[in-house]
């Protein structure tokens, strides 16, 4: 067996441009698959990091009225049959295994009578628990963060995001600086960011609109100040943390069943996590489809590069008939031959599906550098296509391996 | 003397669309162990046909055929093979050296095929090529030796496997006079040692080597003239 590789190859070697010639059907299939395929994974993975967001594992429970009509969760009271979230209930989903994390809050997207001196704050306002800036993932960059007495003594106090920091302060330090919300004087005493959602990789203008919000920033109060200046106590969205990217659906929906057990009364709501691996899948579903469509077209052309390689066999196995009736005079049984050809084959085939292989994913990454289609190289398709490139050698070497195999030797031997 | 090759009664014919063509005709012959024979006849006369069911690359159509003691007649390709692969070496006019192998190699081969290890396979290779005089020349391939040489490197390739028999057909016939004498002081060397030798010929000075002649026409296996 060693020795027919070893032998293929030397034939292969001794017919290079031939074999190359045969080879690139092959060659050519094989890397526009593993073009598209790295392309498909690039994007998967990206659609995945992008709206999970990667190491931070928080799914958003929100409250959903159960026959599907939209609740708004903002600008007013808390419906009818919805309890609050307190520390208490918090403590609660803290049991949940695998959930290592849980924060509550409300939140308006557009925080109205918000104003810096003479300048409006165009944004969003979040009225947060202790626990939300370590279960999203946020980073303190200057000043401090939220403490025990903020919450407790009702303090005005309110920390922004770098963006509204951008937004609102145009370079001027924020620390201290006093904002109005509603009429009331609240101190700025943190700036902080978001670390987990700051590796978005846009590639498009709807990349953009789906990843990130295009508002001036969010800024944060205690939730326990959140109606000194507004009215309403609304309801409340939990986030919480999974253990792990895998536990997020699990999770997300043991919390919401936990949620709507503890603060829900009656049937008309409940809470319901976003599934975003749904999500992603979704997304990752409409990305596929039609590069699928791609692979059965460079499919066509493996099957072509495979008549290619039988082709060549054949014109192979006539000119070495004598070869082959020697090789029989003095004992070569037709198993042996039919191995050597088959052999001979499947080293021409691989070897193609290895350049191939190399060749495609220099063509994901040109194309990625060129174009900015993200590509990721995934080892087992890499691993299956050599394989299947030998399959189609030994598949296509069949017919002229068993012709050899057949040759009577005493006529192959006259053969000149 | 034990024989090492019992032929009775052997007929080859083939179908020639209505008719049969009889190539060989109850063909009757037996060689003792370590003889030295000759079969002469011109083309046509059915000597290749003859040297082909000696050599076991063909079956007879009729008749029996024992080769050291084993009935080949009945041998399906498989066993044949290896009749030929431990049995037979052969000699062939035109040498038939694989051209991309080193004459090493090609001496190799049959050893490759009785699934002698590689270390072995090339110690009786380079043992049977020093036999023919050509130890130094071990790595060269076809198209860098002289006829002469090529077909020494098939003599070598034929007795690397210790054959019953040595099947020579018309070993001299490609080559000059020079190599030709050369080849045939080898064939000397090879019967002296005790191998059987059958020697197939159209050309009587060739044949003359050998210790017997027997002749071939139209199928019919004549004489059996004793020679020197």
């Amino acid at each position: 067996m060693l020795e027919n590789i070893g032998l293929s190859f030397q034939g292969i070697w001794n017919h290079k441009t031939r074999s190359l010639l045969t080879m690139l059907g092959i060659i050519i299939g094989i890397a526009a698959i593993i073009t598209i395929v790295s392309t498909i994974k690039g994007t998967n993975d990206q659609i995945k990091q992008n709206l999970i967001g990667s190491g931070n594992n928080v799914v958003t429970v929100t409250i959903k009225s159960t026959n599907d009509s939209y609740v708004d969760l903002e600008y007013g009271p808390r419906p009818e049959g919805v309890g609050v979230v307190d520390d208490e209930v918090i403590e609660g989903l803290l049991e949940i295994e695998n959930l290592d994390a849980a924060s509550s809050y409300v939140s308006r997207s557009w925080a109205n009578g918000v104003y810096y001196k003479n300048t409006a704050f165009e944004g969003g306002i979040n009225g947060i628990d202790r626990n939300y800036f370590s279960v999203q993932g946020y980073r303190l960059n200057y000043g401090r963060m939220f403490v025990d007495d903020d919450f407790k003594q009702h303090k005005k106090v309110v920390i922004i995001d770098t963006k509204a920091m951008r937004s609102v302060f145009d370079g001027a330090d924020p620390l201290g600086a006093i904002m109005e919300f509603m009429g009331e004087p609240f101190t700025v005493v943190g700036v902080v960011e978001n670390t987990s959602k700051s590796n978005v990789v846009i590639n498009s203008v709807n990349d953009y609109y789906t990843y990130t919000d295009s508002s001036g920033g969010t800024v944060f109060m205690p939730i326990d100040t959140w109606s000194v200046c507004y009215k309403y106590d609304e309801p409340r969205t939990v986030v919480v943390k999974a253990s792990s990217t895998d536990e997020m659906t699990t999770v997300g929906d043991a919390a919401a069943n936990y949620l709507t057990g503890a603060v829900i009364t009656g049937s008309q709501y409940q809470y319901k996590a976003d599934n975003l691996l749904e999500q992603a899948s979704e997304l990752q579903a409409l990305s596929q489809s039609t590069s699928q469509q791609l692979i059965w077209i460079a499919g066509i052309s493996l099957l072509v590069g495979g008549i290619g390689v039988m082709n060549i066999m054949l014109v192979s196995v006539s000119e070495r008939t004598r070869e082959i009736g020697l090789k029989k005079a003095i004992g070569a049984k037709k198993r042996r031959i039919l191995g050597q050809f088959l052999t001979e084959a499947a080293v021409l085939t691989s070897l193609g599906g290895l350049l191939g292989v190399l060749s495609g994913i220099g063509l994901a990454k040109l194309l990625s550098n060129v174009i900015g289609t993200p590509a990721a190289i995934s080892v087992p398709s890499c691993v299956i296509a050599v394989v299947f490139s030998m399959v189609i050698g030994i598949v296509f070497g069949l017919i002229p391996a068993v012709k050899a195999a057949r040759l009577n030797p005493i006529e192959a031997l006259r053969r000149d | 003397m034990s024989m090492i090759l019992e032929m009775h009664d052997i007929c080859k014919d083939y179908p020639m669309g209505k008719s049969v063509l009889h190539v060989l005709n109850n063909i009757d012959l037996s060689v003792e162990q370590g003889e030295y024979l000759a079969i002469m006849g011109p083309s046509g006369s059915g000597k290749t046909t003859l040297m082909n069911v000696i050599g076991c690359l063909d079956t007879p159509t009729s008749g029996s055929y024992l080769l050291d003691g084993v009935d080949v007649a009945g041998c399906s390709d498989n066993k044949l093979a290896d009749i030929r692969n431990k049995k037979i070496g052969f000699v062939f006019q035109s040498f038939n050296l694989l051209p991309k192998m080193t004459a090493l190699d090609n001496v190799a081969l049959p050893l490759l095929y009785q699934g002698v290890k590689r270390k072995e396979r090339r110690e009786r290779a380079a043992e049977a090529l020093e036999m023919v005089g050509l130890g130094d020349r071990m790595n060269f391939k076809q198209n860098q030796m002289s006829g002469g040489q090529c077909q020494r490197v098939a003599i070598a390739r034929a007795m690397a496997i210790n054959p019953g028999i040595l099947l020579a057909d018309e070993p001299t016939g490609a080559l000059d006079s020079v190599s030709g004498a050369a080849v045939m002081d080898l064939f000397h060397q090879i019967h002296e040692r005790g191998t059987t030798i059958i020697m197939i010929t159209h050309d009587r000075s060739i044949a003359e080597h050998a210790d017997r002649i027997v002749h071939i026409r139209d199928g019919i296996l004549t004489g059996g003239e004793f020679d020197a």
